[in-house]
Formats: C-alpha cells, sequence, structure tokens
C-alpha cells in the first residue's frame, strides 16, 4: 500500500506560478518505509512535507495520501489525522503549560472523549519515554524531551504517517540521539511511515531511503548507502558525505584497500582488517 | 584583549525559591589570538558563561577582566566594551528586524558610534556586508526577510561585526545550516581571523567542528570548567567525555575502537591528519598506490 504519492505535483509560492518551490515531483512512498528527504536549504524539501498533510495543494498534479487526494476538501481532515508532522523548534510547538494539557491538544480537537484521550496521552508518553514528566512544565525541559513531547502530541492523534522537518536542528547531541531512537522505534515496533527532512547526514544512514532534492526536483533517491556511495554527484548537490565515509574515500583514494565504510564503528572494522593484514 | 575569569559564579534569580545556580567556580582564562571552542552539555552553564563576556550578565561572585575592563566594576565602561566583545547569538536570522539589510546593519554601529557620519556608518556596512561575503549592490535595499536562511544569517552576523569586534563570540554559528552553510561559515570566520578580529570563541555541540577549528576548547560541565587544553588532549579523554552525555569526533570514535583492538593512532583528531596517520600506520602501501 502506498502511504503517499505524488503525481508530477508543482507548487509556487508566487502567484504567478514562477520559480516553483517543488517542480515537477513524481514519488511514490510506501506504508512502514522509513524515508529520508537531503537537499539543500531552499531545495524546496520543506514544501514537499507540507505538500503532504495539505497544509500546501499542489498548482498542478496530484498527492495522495493513502489514496484520498489532499485537494478535496473533504479528505483534509482525515488526511491531516493520518498525517502528523513536526517541526524544527520546540518552543513553537508547545501550546499548553502542562505537558499532558499539551499533548491532549490534538485528541480534544479531533473530539475523542475523555477516557479516550487519557488513553491516548499514556500511550503516547510512553511511546517518547516521558511518562514521568507528565504532570511537568513544558517550559522546563531540555530542548531533546521537549521534541518528544512534541512528538507525543502529534502520536495522540495515532497518524500512519509522522514527517519530521528537521525536527533535530536545534537539539544537542543527546538530544538528537533521543529523538532519533523514538523514530526509529515507532518505524519498527509500530510499522509507522517516517519522513524525515534532515542536514544530518548521519541521520539518514538510519533511513530505508534518502530522497535528494535540488531546485524543486527529486535527483537522487535509492537506498542512504546507494546514494552515498555516488559522493561526486552528491557534491554537485551541495551535500556532503557522513564524515566517517568522506575519510573512508579519502583513505581510499590514498590507495588503501579497504570497504566502503559509512559509520565510525564501520570504518574501525575496515581498519583493523587491514591493519592486521598489514 | 585577553579574557581572565576566576572563580566565576552566577545564580539565576537569587534570594528566590527558584534560585539555581548557573556557574559555580568558572576558572578560565583566553589568550588574544585564540580560536577558542566551547563545549558542554545543555544546562552546563556555557551560555551562560559567554553571556558574561560583554556583560549582558553581571557576575554573583568571582572576578572577570577583559583586557583592561574588569567586568565585575559598576563603573566599568560597558558600552565601549560591547562595541569591542561582539556576540552573536543561536539563530541570530530570528533578531533581523529593520525594513532594509542596510539599516539592519547599521543599527549596532549607530548606537555604538554616535559620532560617526552617515558617510562613515555606509562605509563601515557596506564592508561588513562584502565580508560576510554578500553583494552590496544586490542586498542593501533588500528586506532581511527576503533572504534565504544562510544570507538571512550572514546579514546578522555583520550587524555584529560592523563594528569590527577585537573578540567574536558565537553561539553554534552553524546550527541549522545545510552542510555547505556550514563550511562557508567556518571559512568565513577563518578569514576574519588575524586581522582585526583577534580572538574568536564558538560554542559548540559539533566536535568534528571543534576538532577541526579551534586551537583550544574548554568543556563545561555542572556551571564548571572540567577539562580545557587542545582539542587534541580533550578527545583523548573519549570515555569521560561519553559519559558526560557529549559526543566526539567521528576520528575520535574510530581511534578509540582502534586502540581497543592494540592499534595506537596519535592523532590530533582532524581528518587530514587521521588518514595521514593510518596510512602510515599501515605500512607506506598506501603512500605508493597514490603515486
Amino acid at each position: 500500500m502506498e502511504a503517499v504519492e505524488f503525481d508530477n505535483v508543482k507548487y509556487s509560492y508566487r502567484e504567478d506560478g514562477t520559480s516553483p518551490a517543488v517542480n515537477g515531483v513524481t514519488l511514490q512512498i510506501e506504508a512502514g518505509q522509513f524515508v529520508a528527504i537531503l537537499g539543500r536549504n531552499g531545495s524546496g524539501k520543506s514544501t514537499l512535507a507540507k505538500l503532504i498533510n495539505a497544509l500546501l495543494l499542489p498548482d498542478s498534479g496530484q498527492v495522495r495520501v493513502f489514496g484520498m487526494d489532499t485537494k478535496d476538501e473533504k479528505n483534509t481532515f482525515t488526511i491531516r489525522k493520518s498525517a502528523g508532522m513536526v517541526f524544527q523548534n520546540p518552543d513553537n510547538q508547545t501550546v499548553a503549560s502542562i505537558v499532558e494539557d499539551d499533548v491532549a491538544f490534538g485528541p480534544e480537537n479531533i473530539g475523542l472523549a475523555r477516557e479516550e484521550i487519557g488513553k491516548r496521552i499514556e500511550f503516547a508518553l510512553e511511546a517518547v519515554g516521558m511518562q514521568e514528566f507528565r504532570y511537568s512544565t513544558p517550559a522546563r525541559l531540555s530542548g531533546g524531551q521537549k521534541q518528544r513531547i512534541a512528538i507525543a502530541g502529534v502520536l495522540a492523534i495515532s497518524p500512519q504517517i509522522m514527517i519530521l522537518d528537521e525536527s533535530t536542528a536545534m537539539l544537542d547531541p543527546q538530544g538528537r540521539r533521543e529523538v532519533m531512537e523514538v523514530i526509529k522505534r515507532l518505524n519498527r515496533e509500530r510499522g509507522m511511515t517516517i519522513v524525515l527532512i534532515t542536514h544530518f547526514m548521519e541521520e539518514a544512514l538510519q533511513a530505508d531511503r534518502a530522497i535528494v532534492m535540488h531546485r524543486g526536483e527529486i535527483v537522487m533517491d535509492g537506498t542512504p548507502h546507494e546514494i552515498f556511495a555516488r559522493s561526486r554527484e552528491l557534491e554537485t548537490y551541495s551535500l556532503t558525505l557522513p564524515r566517517a565515509a568522506y575519510i573512508c574515500k579519502k583513505l581510499q583514494e590514498a590507495g588503501l584497500e579497504i570497504s566502503d565504510a559509512f559509520t565510525a564503528e564501520e570504518l574501525a572494522e575496515e581498519l583493523c582488517k587491514s591493519m592486521r593484514k598489514g | 584583549m585577553q579574557i581572565d575569569a576566576k572563580g566565576l559564579t552566577y545564580i539565576y534569580n537569587p534570594k528566590s525559591p527558584f534560585a539555581s545556580t548557573a556557574l559555580s567556580g568558572v576558572d578560565l582564562s583566553i589568550a588574544e589570538g585564540e580560536f577558542f571552542g566551547i563545549i558542554g552539555h545543555t544546562g552546563s552553564g556555557k551560555s551562560t558563561f559567554v553571556q558574561h563576556l560583554n556583560a549582558l550578565l553581571k557576575a554573583s561572585g568571582g572576578s572577570l577582566r577583559i583586557g583592561e575592563y574588569d567586568l565585575t566594576d559598576k563603573k566599568c565602561k560597558f558600552l565601549e566594551l560591547r562595541s569591542k566583545v561582539g556576540m552573536v547569538f543561536q539563530y541570530p536570522e530570528y533578531q533581523l528586524f529593520a525594513e532594509t539589510v542596510e539599516k539592519d546593519v547599521a543599527f549596532g554601529i549607530k548606537n555604538f558610534s554616535k559620532e560617526k557620519t552617515e558617510d562613515e556608518i555606509r562605509e563601515a556596512v557596506k564592508e561588513a556586508l562584502e565580508t560576510v561575503g554578500l553583494d552590496w549592490n544586490a542586498v542593501k535595499d533588500a528586506s532581511p526577510f527576503e533572504l534565504s536562511g544562510g544570507q538571512k544569517r550572514r546579514v546578522a552576523i555583520a550587524g555584529v561585526i560592523v563594528t569590527k569586534p577585537e573578540i567574536l563570540i558565537l553561539d553554534e554559528p552553524a546550527a541549522g545550516l545545510d552542510p555547505l552553510g556550514k563550511k562557508e561559515l567556518m571559512e568565513l570566520l577563518h578569514s576574519i581571523h588575524g586581522g582585526w578580529c583577534k580572538t574568536i570563541i564558538i560554542v559548540s555541540h559539533d566536535m568534528d567542528e571543534i576538532a577541526e577549528n579551534c586551537t583550544r576548547a574548554a568543556v563545561f560541565s555542572g556551571g564548571r570548567v572540567v577539562m580545557e587544553g587542545k582539542p587534541s588532549e580533550i578527545f583523548l579523554r573519549a570515555d569521560a567525555l561519553l559519559e558526560m552525555g557529549l559526543d566526539i569526533p567521528v576520528t575520535a570514535k574510530c581511534a578509540r575502537i582502534l586502540k581497543q583492538d592494540g592499534f595506537s593512532l596519535d592523532t590530533d583528531f582532524t581528518c587530514d591528519d587521521f588518514v595521514a596517520k593510518v596510512l602510515s600506520l599501515c605500512g607506506k602501501g598506501g603512500a605508493e598506490h597514490a603515486q
């Protein structure tokens, strides 16, 4: 089943339709897939994300979420319930002064019964590992914790797709790890479809699939390893390799015979093998 | 100007039930000419510390001197100090406010140097924008809000360096930029370092960035400086850093695993040095192939 389908979608922020932010994108994302979207600032990643849950509607072409056309107003509500979105700045996403009220905001808005809301809060906070903060004040939490609360708020609507638009950009390394763990667990254990927009190549490595956008178009699409193996091409889109892969490539270029490595651990393993031989 | 902090203490909301100690006795000296890195977990006190350096916060205790300025002295010439110690906050583009780029960048210098003529100010603004790599004619009349993310950040930085501060402090300058934007920003900092800008201090969570760029660094934890030295010395203590919830550079991660397997790499943890040391450890086979 396709969770998200784009059919030759164009979108421009200008009224006359010039310099489109998304320019003829055709794309299918299967349910349960974990997709990372890469690209320079201004390459159209966020526009693409907003087209998925009908925050923006295509100028031409069609976007379907589980078969529902986003242009059809009757679908808007259902689509937004199926595709939740987490943004960059945790401080802009809190609406209440107590964590549980904040998480309840979504379910309250879709008119769920009181007991059901209680269950949803419990489920969502447990899923992000924040149960003990149920009665805390979001303002007093760390960035990573706040972002996990934002994710819980989205989870409470029980969407099938979660879109994260640079949601780890403002976090420290620990906060980033926390959020990535939660995302991976939701994907693995609950089969949630994940669309992760990021500038961190190391995060993209953890996805099933990586898509590179450039000037509103999809220019590369494959597994992260396939994408990072095409380093020349990546460079033309102003992207870099994950650092470990970059070091690995330099060593290979200098004549060291090691296999491709993408993480520090993989690189160390390759080097150990090579040094034992030498 | 040299920065000397001794026993620097700061308490938020003192004498109230919400009192919390953010700095508890920071001893740190940063010499003129350094490209200094400040590392620490969220809540470690690093931002509180850098806000002291241009007197946005005043110490609750201890002493802080920058060159001839004694920042704990009420009679210190704070306006003059602030024009010499520039501070670029996290996500500085959120602080852009004027209708045009020129007016936005001019704001700082107008406030610091009231005696300057319009022409002098315009000249300084032009120079600052060119320093950050923006085309004066193309951007001067543009609204800062029409620019791209990377350009906005450059305008915001221009607004700080327009007074040519001797010491420039940047809190997470590359956060949120794409990889190329990060690289260009670090190149920009290196290009001004050593000229009128003598000392650069960056706060960063990106350990690779610290390893590649800094002459020295300090690690903050629990409101104190717990490590200080060259990146090559600091990242040797990988286990202690990881225990604090901090990251280490990819090179250090690799070297750490190699060491456990009995291969010792004497590297300074920059990419280039790491590659060179690995190649020499693997025998000169690598070098031969390259030729």
